[in-house]
């Protein structure tokens, strides 16, 4: 005890729409500088959170800096659980198709790309949500 | 593990209440802060929802915040428990994890 | 037990720094250590010491400077939130090229390394926003 390294889950919960509030930009900034400290790192987008995933986000229009393809770089840094809420996406008329694909390069396995996402119910996601230690919401 | 769930909004003005109670399970317990007060009053069109979840949940409304809206406390949902900052504090340490339905 | 305490919000604009202040002050009052303070998203505005609310009003600011001084809690300002927002420390403004800093005492600036560091750390971490 006590030199042990700590690990703990930690969920970040996405529940905002991008670029009308910052919240879904400076998440993504803590969830990157979390990937450095080796902890169990879960991302969740429930209600509008789902619309940070979207396909074809051009910004260019709102003066605002486009940081969607940021999300595909999440593999890169070792974050390959990722959960989207599928009554938050069918609430919206959308389908997973309407959202980036995430994947994750599986070392183990000759590098092969792997999807990080998963798509689970609200039961699903209680029962993950609630094994979690740190749940942090933006 | 039980899971400790803060709502701060009116459930007139968004959806965390619902949300949230989607993701409560058996030892979750509730605790409305700030404008989540609101949805403990009752007569609302939200009365029922509070109702039903108390079968299944603990849930707790902050005093503090029911005066300071001039929310009379003999209109609280009856089974709602009104604690003040202490008991809130007792609560996030009870609990395994906390999560602010912002 | 040793609670995280994470502000997104600034003072006055919203209830949440006024709510985490109260939550701190009882919990201390009941005997728990702060382990740190975290500023994030709008929350670094509660940093600025040029804030000059009118006298009848609360100094939200001031409140958690005085606490943080008296016992002797970690308030950490997240600095890529902060450089967005213009709050800034000595060394801030001298690396940036300004003609003051702004922070309060008892604040101070550092990474979003140590929010995760705090989520480690503490038993409890509570999250306080809009």
């Amino acid at each position: 005890m006590g030199e042990e390294a700590i690990i703990k889950k930690f969920m970040y919960v996405n529940r905002k729409s991008p670029y009308g509030t910052i919240y879904a930009l400076e998440s993504l900034e803590v969830v990157l500088i979390s990937a450095a400290f080796d902890q169990d790192v879960s991302l969740t987008f429930t209600d509008d959170g789902v619309y940070q995933l979207m396909k074809n986000q051009k910004t260019e229009g709102i003066g605002m800096k486009n940081f969607s393809s940021t999300y595909s770089a999440l593999g890169d840094y070792e974050i390959k659980k990722i959960y989207i809420d599928k009554e938050s996406l069918e609430e919206r008329g959308l389908s997973i198709s309407d959202l980036q694909e995430l994947v994750w390069e599986d070392e183990d396995e000759d590098y092969a790309e792997k999807s990080s996402i998963n798509l689970v119910s609200r039961d699903e996601l209680s029962e993950i949500m609630n094994q979690q230690d740190i749940v942090m919401s933006f | 593990m039980s899971m400790l769930h803060t709502v701060n909004k009116s459930p007139f003005e968004n959806s965390s209440i619902s949300s949230c109670l989607a993701m409560c399970t058996n030892d979750s317990s509730v605790l409305f802060i700030e404008d989540g007060v609101i949805s403990v009053m009752k007569s609302t069109k939200f009365s029922d929802l509070i109702m039903d979840s108390l079968s299944k949940y603990k849930i707790y409304a902050l005093k503090p915040d029911l005066e300071a809206r001039g929310l009379s406390l003999d209109n609280v949902i009856d089974g709602v428990e009104i604690v003040g900052y202490d008991e809130f504090v007792d609560l996030t340490t009870e609990h395994d994890s906390v999560q602010s339905w912002l | 037990m040793k609670l995280g305490i994470l502000i997104n919000e600034g003072p006055y604009q919203h209830q949440a720094s006024d709510t985490a202040l109260q939550f701190v002050k009882s919990a201390i009052k009941k005997g728990h250590e702060i382990y740190r303070v975290f500023f994030y998203n709008d929350g670094v505005n509660n940093a600025t010491r040029f804030a000059t609310p009118p006298q009848d009003d609360r100094n939200i600011t001031k409140e958690w400077s005085a606490l943080a001084i008296e016992h002797n809690i970690d308030m950490v300002v997240c600095v890529a939130a902060a450089q967005r927002r213009g709050i800034l420390d000595k060394g801030e403004a001298e690396r940036n090229g300004k003609d003051s800093d702004n922070i309060e005492e008892g604040f101070r600036i550092s990474g979003l390394g140590q929010l995760v560091e705090a989520g480690i750390q503490a038993d409890r971490l509570i999250t306080f926003g809009d």
